[in-house]
């Protein structure tokens, strides 16, 4: 299998995936923690004619109020920790979070400095951990498909409740 | 040459100079504190060089003192570097940012990270820390820990304040509503035309340099590829040959090769990114979507010929860790593709009615302002700026490669975007070249037993000149002063954006590839 085939398999079940549990798309809010940018652009990447990760539902939006999940890179440095709180809590739920790349997982490189925090799950709960650095787009879309796993968990658990 | 530039200087101002050293192409003049302004202002404005970089250091522990060195790049591969001592008791400086506007984030940084005071500075708020930072703490100055979290105290940050009838603001940022780093940008309109811009920054401050301090040199050379995610070669070969000065190694002719074909790899899908930003925000989508393709294609080859998209891991001190050698055949088979595609993408581009309109004239930097501020990279070129780190100061092959510096006068999107297309096409060929001339020989040298000593290293990349100064000190790093291309660049935005209306403010920025993680540090 080359690896032009194994992204589109996956992208496929991906695909069948976010269809039985949303009908539509997946709702992508990406927010930069403070990641050297390299994380954003595999995130770029995905949308380019190759990847092209719409054509599998996955979609980026422009507001934390659309999205069914947070997409977070970098270590979260001081400054732009009251922004990603902000983000968090602006998202409805069920909501989901990934930290994707090595920063956004456990600090990475930077780790902890008075100016870095070390990761996200250190300020908001996180779901799922995609790990590189970067993570290579094939990479991020096999996190996306354990993550829909995880929503539709949630969205039952929710469901038991109600 | 460089020896009358010097002496010319010294006796300009005799009694003010009172020490000189020289290594290799860096001379180091500690001036009086008083008469610095008066020395850099002489350099500048009447020499004609450019200030590229002023930084702190804490000398403290060896001299009682810390040191503040200001950096210019001057003709012949030389560079002047005019250094100051600052007492702890006197914790302050003359600014020099009314004299060289190119001063001003500097002597800000200097004051947050070491609290020494720029004394009459324009704008004397704070840069890096926020408003919630309590006083007393300065990162870089050598009793600060580098886990130390200060409390957050309360604080305000005060915006310059444009007012009138029908002015308002347009707040942006810092989460956007794309996929970009974030800022903070506020805009004061009047109806659509932009009236003023201010920035607000380092959001992403992680504590870079600081971290530099507390890391191995092997390991540096990897922090160093992830300060500017998309620009890892260019500031890991900065780095890495700063160090090599320090150590005094010549890497083999092989690595230096390698290392060019690596810088220019970087420099092609950089440019591609940006020229397919640019189509996207104009809203010609065909054309964003054909420069995405041949973006991705050039990751996709990286990878084939490194193992990483980003070509991370290849640069090390002393050389670089894999031969390229085998990857020959499909490097050039590659890019005598890629050179057509692109070339009927620019045709399209070019010729596009629409795209012309929103490019043409948007976003005028002018000469002046670029030179004022010491814009680099691609838009200070389009802006009149004939400047070249691979020409002016030569690392790596360069110096036995052919390429052009293309500059364009115009200033505005449209002379970026095309300064960007014409570096592709020397991109191409100076891979092409290096790869016909490629030496055999080892691809590494051992740097062990590194002297004590700094030194500079400096690449073009492709968002501008990357510069590093590194202190070593029994075999560690004592300083480590990195300086991005967006940091001289960011500032230009706000008059770039001046007259422009709103929605062309995406264009613009895009058109000018600001880092804001390279910045930020
Ligand atoms: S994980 Fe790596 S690529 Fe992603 S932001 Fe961190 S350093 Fe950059």
């Amino acid at each position: 299998m080359t690896i032009e085939d194994e992204r589109e398999i996956m992208g496929q079940r991906l695909h069948e995936k976010i269809k039985n549990i949303f009908g539509r798309s997946l709702s992508i809010r990406e927010v930069d923690a403070g990641s050297c940018n390299a994380c954003e652009v595999e995130i770029t990447a995905l949308s380019n004619p190759i990847y092209d990760m719409e054509r599998f539902g996955i979609h980026i939006v422009a507001s934390p109020r659309h999205a069914d999940m947070l997409l977070v890179t970098g270590p979260v440095t001081r400054n732009m920790e009251l922004a990603l709180l902000k983000t968090y809590n602006a998202t409805p739920e069920p909501k989901l979070v990934a930290a994707m790349g090595s920063c956004a997982c456990n600090g990475g490189i930077f780790g902890e400095t008075y100016a870095s925090g070390g990761g996200v799950d250190r300020f908001i709960p996180v779901d799922l951990y995609i790990p590189g650095c970067p993570p290579r787009p094939q990479a991020v879309i096999f996190g996306l498909m354990v993550a829909v796993d995880k929503l539709e968990q949630k969205i039952r658990k929710l469901e038991v409740k109600a | 040459m460089s020896e009358e530039l010097i002496e010319t200087i010294k006796k300009e101002f005799r009694s003010n100079v009172f020490d000189e050293t020289v290594s290799n192409n860096e001379h180091y003049l500690t001036v009086k504190k008083e008469a610095a302004v008066r020395i850099c202002d002489y350099l500048y404005h009447t020499l004609d060089f450019p200030l590229i970089s002023i930084f702190a250091t804490d000398e403290r522990a060896k001299d009682g003192c810390f040191k503040i060195h200001y950096i210019f790049s001057c003709k012949d591969d030389m560079f002047i570097i005019i250094k100051i001592k600052v007492e702890e008791t006197s914790p302050r400086f003359a600014t020099l940012t009314h004299k060289i506007p190119a001063a001003n984030w500097y002597e800000r940084e200097i004051q947050d990270m070491f609290g020494l005071v720029p004394v009459g500075h324009p704008d004397p708020r704070r840069l890096i820390h926020f408003e919630d930072w309590p006083a007393g703490f300065y990162p870089l100055r050598k009793d600060f820990d580098i886990r130390t979290k200060p409390p957050r105290v309360k604080g305000e940050y005060i915006y310059r304040r444009v007012e009138g009838e029908g002015v308002y603001e347009i707040p942006v940022g810092p989460v956007h509503a794309g996929v970009i780093e974030p800022g903070h940008f506020r805009f004061s309109v009047a109806g659509e035309p932009i009236l003023n811009l201010e920035i607000r920054h380092f959001y992403t401050h992680k504590g870079v340099e600081k971290l530099f301090e507390s890391l191995s040199i092997d390991k540096a050379v990897f922090l160093a590829e992830r300060i500017s995610g998309d620009n890892s070669v260019a500031h890991s070969a900065a780095f890495c040959q700063a160090v090599e000065k320090v150590a005094g190694v010549d890497i083999p002719p092989h690595a230096k090769y390698i290392r060019t074909i690596l810088l220019e790899l970087e420099r092609i899908y950089n440019h591609f990114g940006d020229i397919a930003g640019i189509a996207t925000d104009v809203a010609y989508p065909f054309g964003a979507a054909h420069a995405n393709r041949l973006k991705e294609q050039v990751m996709q080859l990286n990878e084939k010929v490194t193992g990483s998209r980003l070509l991370r891991g290849m640069n090390t001190t002393g050389g670089v860790r894999r031969d390229i050698g085998d990857k020959n055949e499909l490097i050039s088979k590659e890019l005598a593709t890629l050179q057509n595609n692109f070339r009927e993408l620019m045709e399209l581009l070019i010729s596009s009615p629409s795209v012309a309109d929103r490019i043409e004239t948007t976003g005028r930097i002018s000469n002046e302002i670029a030179k004022g501020l010491h814009v680099v990279g691609p838009a200070g070129r389009a802006s009149g700026i004939d400047g070249d780190t691979r020409r002016d100061h030569p690392y790596a092959a360069y110096p036995e490669l052919e390429f052009k510096v293309p500059v364009r006068k115009a200033g505005d999107v449209n002379a970026r975007t095309l300064v960007r297309a014409d570096e592709v096409y020397e991109s191409i060929m100076l891979i092409q070249q290096a790869l016909s001339r490629l030496p055999e020989g080892d691809i590494r040298t051992d740097v062990n037993q590194i002297p004590d000593g700094y030194a500079l290293g400096y690449t073009e990349a492709p968002r501008g000149e990357t510069l590093y100064w590194v202190h070593i000190s029994n075999g560690r790093i004592e300083r480590c002063k990195v300086r991005d291309p967006s940091f001289c660049n960011w500032l230009a935005i706000e008059y770039a954006v001046l007259d422009n209306i709103v929605p062309d403010f995406p264009i613009i920025n895009k058109s000018l590839s600001l880092s804001y993680s390279g910045n930020d540090m």
